[in-house]
């Protein structure tokens, strides 16, 4: 079998399951079925990166996120009101018309632009610095490692900072009640 | 033969036999492990456990596999149904993917991928999804609970898990298991770094959800924990599950501290088995040793203990690999 029309077939599959992922995702009435297809999805989008030979942000994809949406099941479960029968959607009362009219044309604006442009651009790009035959000799953890501590360590550090932040404020908020 | 294997190409059959090895051992060793778990139970207690069926009781699993299959598989009402049906297979994936990376051999290795160790503990948070996933969908509380307690315990404890492998890596500068065994033809890394090795058998210990950490499924409190509405087969596939895990761990102890499958005279998967079924059995041990720990004195045992000796292990290898 032709090597590059086996990874087409494995892009095709994996893109329609993370489109259609989403889509479920954000239709689901239960918050944690939500959730769950949320992960489907980033699994969908770890395969893509596979295809793009990043395999260690495809597994740092699964590693991180599957863990996070643990934790947003368990906020789900503790925090959410779930209704049972399923009928009475607690979110439509408070929703306005004009609030609904103004999320479908922007849905629309944006899905036009991006038919727009997948259909009038050449989508082809340059070659970038890191091409595949030389991450892959280098070592693909190598490689990010030496980027990200080298010449991106500023804002890499800048990203950690605020990461910092947000902890310190989650355990400022916490500890304001005692 | 030769023509399928000519057909689809040597690299594929030969990831297909490993494919079929794994999913072979895999049902052998939870057997096994039954088997063992009763029988080290039953001497520590002064008894004789399981010898009924066959020699020393070794039929016994057999008998059991046989009594869950002709269970009636019950389902409640009123369970989440695509999410409890899920579960018990869910939980399977994590299993064979870690299995394809783990060198058993020399040449014993379904594939070798450079980034090995990290596709084991990504695909593990997999099975604390399905254990989620099986807590919630049950739609009963001690189920919620276990999986509740079974979500925070593994959170805290994959975090001393990862910083206690991260100084080996440094070590060898790879993360792919078979270089990080290559590395220690000389000695184990379990001399260059015992205190690692002593925080990742901790870890690894409640990660599997074994006493003294079975918080997840502690029988005295929770009826079975998340599993408490699964019958039949499904029960019997959290359980496979569950043995495969207590292997897979003690393997990954094995090839990181212990020499993998280095060692004189025997061959190499000889030692390889050897050395993990000896982890195996110190976690039996640890299970009919020790009581359970409270949830707190569990979460603070992390946070407060092995985290802070994880980092200044780091920090310490680093500052002497640079020296």
């Amino acid at each position: 079998m032709d090597m590059v029309s086996f990874k087409g077939i494995i892009f095709i599959i994996a893109a329609l399951i993370a489109v259609a992922a989403s889509v479920l995702m954000a239709t689901r009435k239960n918050p944690i079925h939500s959730a769950l297809w949320m992960i489907v999805t980033f699994f969908a989008m770890a395969v893509i990166y596979l295809l793009l030979n990043a395999q260690f942000i495809a597994v740092a994809q699964v590693m991180v996120y599957a863990g996070a949406i643990m934790m947003l099941i368990l906020f789900v479960i503790m925090m959410v009101q779930m209704e049972k029968g399923g009928k009475g959607d607690p979110g439509e009362t408070g929703r306005s018309a004009k609030t609904k009219v103004a999320g479908a044309l922007i849905t629309v604006i944006l899905f036009g632009e991006m038919l727009f442009g997948a259909l009038y651009y050449q989508m082809t790009g340059r070659s970038g610095d890191y091409p595949v035959a030389m991450v892959n000799s280098v070592g693909n953890v190598r490689t990010i490692g030496s980027l990200l501590y080298g010449q991106y360590l500023f804002p890499f550090e800048i990203a950690s900072i605020l990461l910092l932040v947000g902890i310190v404020g989650a355990v400022v908020i916490a500890k304001r009640k005692e | 033969m030769e023509q399928i294997v000519s057909m689809i190409g040597w690299k594929t059959a030969k990831t297909i036999a490993g494919l079929v090895g794994v999913l072979i051992f895999v049902v052998f060793n939870a057997l096994i492990l039954t088997w063992a778990e009763r029988k080290v139970a039953g001497h520590m207690q002064r008894r004789i456990g399981p010898k009924e069926v066959g020699p020393y009781g070794l039929i016994q699993p057999i008998a059991d596999a046989l009594k869950l299959l002709g269970k009636e598989i019950l389902t409640p009402r009123a369970v989440d149904r695509p999410l409890y049906f899920l579960a018990p297979i869910l939980i399977f994936v994590p299993v064979l993917v870690s299995f394809i990376v783990i060198p058993f051999d020399a040449s014993l290795q379904v594939k070798d991928i450079n980034v090995g160790i990290l596709v084991i503990l990504a695909f593990s948070s997999l099975s604390v999804l399905s254990i989620l996933m099986a807590g919630w969908g049950s739609n009963n509380k001690y189920a919620l609970i276990g999986a509740i307690r079974s979500v925070a315990q593994n959170i805290a404890y994959e975090i001393p898990l990862l910083l206690a492998l991260l100084p080996v890596i440094m070590m060898t500068n790879s993360f792919s298991l078979k270089a990080i065994v290559e590395a220690q033809k000389g000695l184990w890394f379990v001399f260059y770094q015992p205190l690692a090795f002593c925080i990742y058998f901790i870890a690894s210990v409640a990660e599997t959800n074994r006493t003294p950490f079975d918080l997840p499924e502690a029988e005295s409190e929770l009826v079975a924990g998340y599993h408490t509405e699964y019958s039949g087969m499904r029960f019997a596939l959290f359980f496979l599950a569950e043995y495969t895990n207590i292997f897979i761990v003690s393997a990954i102890a094995v090839t990181f501290f212990l020499g993998g499958y280095q060692g004189p005279f025997l061959p190499g998967i000889i030692w390889f088995l050897l050395k993990s079924y000896l982890l195996v059995f110190v976690i039996m041990w640890l299970r009919w040793t020790f009581p359970r720990v409270r949830f707190d004195q569990l979460l603070n045992i992390s946070w407060k203990a092995l985290i802070p000796l994880a980092f200044i292990n780091l920090l310490l290898t680093g500052g002497l690999l640079k020296l």
